[in-house]
């Protein structure tokens, strides 16, 4: 089963362009998340938000017009935007691996965010192919896995 | 597949909840929602029909502890079990780290249960993942019924390859944690063989 790795290295550059599209789009929330559906980073105003919800929910959704997509024969929907009230929400596939998701309000516009999200898009897309292309020892050099000395014991006490 | 995370210290991973319509995999989910101290559990989101059937999926983060200083994450999800949201179910399992199959132990649902695991084998083949390599539990439920298959009998014809199974009432929680604990410690215990 692969897995997927986040080091130090990108994961402080990726915060650092969700930081800068956050202010530049004047959103109010900006995250990244896996297809899978699990959080990578977030900004904004994120206190009373449930983040991990928010990031499964948004997987499904980009799971579920990507099954349409594709039964329509077309490849997946790259943006999603759904308009509400007070808030708008825009969805768009990064490197076509992660998710990245503004939400924004009156402060902000559709316009903006399109620009913004496509500058970031850029970047982010950089550092993800750097990732990928990054040598198996690199990575294992860098820091010792976490599961290099576990025991049997360590996981029948998480346990309890 | 899991995330493994060194700037945040955390490692996510997913199970998913397997199983023919009205199994218990969302009383499951549930249940485990019920018995958790509230800071090792995030919200319970469940996209339903109204009359209560699994819509797309349900959705539960635990974190129960460290290992290493890494915080140990999991991703409980379910699939809506009807056979007709087979494209939903079918998604849910992209990336799936372990899956727990849940049978419903009455007479009348085996060939239901039979359907369902042919469905789970296919759908893991089409992502490439083999049933056999992935950690994976059986749990059969509604053991308090009384029209039930002896376990003998549901290892026979579910099991072949004789994981670990539980037998379970998931409305008073017997064999809920048990089934949950095994599927955990398989994933653990696989992340560690890869490295
Ligand atoms: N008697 C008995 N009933 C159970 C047990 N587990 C679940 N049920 C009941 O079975 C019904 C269906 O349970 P759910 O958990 O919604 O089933 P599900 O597998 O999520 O069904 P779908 O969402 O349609 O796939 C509910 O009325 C539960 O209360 C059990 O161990 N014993
Ligand atoms: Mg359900």
């Amino acid at each position: 089963m692969p897995e997927f790795v986040m080091y130090e290295d990108a994961f402080r550059r990726i915060d650092e362009e969700l930081r800068r599209l956050y202010q530049l789009s004047n959103a109010k929330l900006v995250f990244l998340v896996d297809k899978n559906g699990q959080l990578i980073a977030s900004v904004g105003e994120t206190r009373n938000i449930d983040t991990t919800a928010l990031a499964s929910l948004t997987a499904g959704n980009i799971a579920a017009t990507g099954g349409i997509a594709k039964l329509l024969g077309q490849k997946e929907f790259s943006i999603l935007f759904h308009e509400g009230e007070r808030d708008n929400i825009h969805i768009s596939l990064v490197a076509n691996r992660v998710i990245l998701v503004v939400v924004f309000d009156q402060r902000s516009s559709l316009g903006l965010v399109r620009l913004r999200v496509k500058r970031s898009s850029q970047v982010l897309e950089q550092v993800f192919q750097e990732m990928d292309r990054m040598k198996p020892e690199e990575k294992t050099t860098k820091e010792l896995s976490p599961f290099a000395d576990i025991t049997d014991e360590d996981i029948e006490k998480l346990f309890g | 597949m899991s995330f493994i995370n060194y700037s945040t210290r955390e490692i996510n991973c997913k199970i998913v909840y397997y199983g023919p319509g009205l199994c218990g995999k969302t009383t499951n989910l549930q249940y485990i929602y019920k018995k958790t101290a509230p800071e090792q559990k995030g919200k319970l989101i469940s996209l339903a029909t109204e009359t209560e059937r699994t819509l797309f999926f349900d959705f539960l983060p635990l974190a129960l502890g460290d290992i290493k200083g890494f915080k140990v994450r999991f991703h409980l999800y379910t699939v809506p079990g009807q056979v007709f949201y087979a494209a939903s179910r079918k998604l849910i399992l992209k990336g799936v780290d372990g899956v727990v199959f849940v049978a419903d132990s009455q007479i009348e649902r085996m060939d239901a249960n039979i359907e369902s695991l042919e469905d789970l084998r296919i759908n893991l083949a089409e992502y490439g993942y083999d049933l056999e390599m992935l950690p994976f539990t059986m749990q059969y439920n509604k053991r308090d019924l009384p029209n039930i298959v002896p376990v003998e009998e549901m290892n026979r014809v579910l099991n072949p390859n004789n994981v670990p199974y539980y037998e379970a009432v998931a409305t008073v929680g017997k064999g809920v944690f048990e089934t949950l604990k095994d599927i955990g410690k398989q994933i653990l215990k696989e992340l560690k063989k890869n490295y």
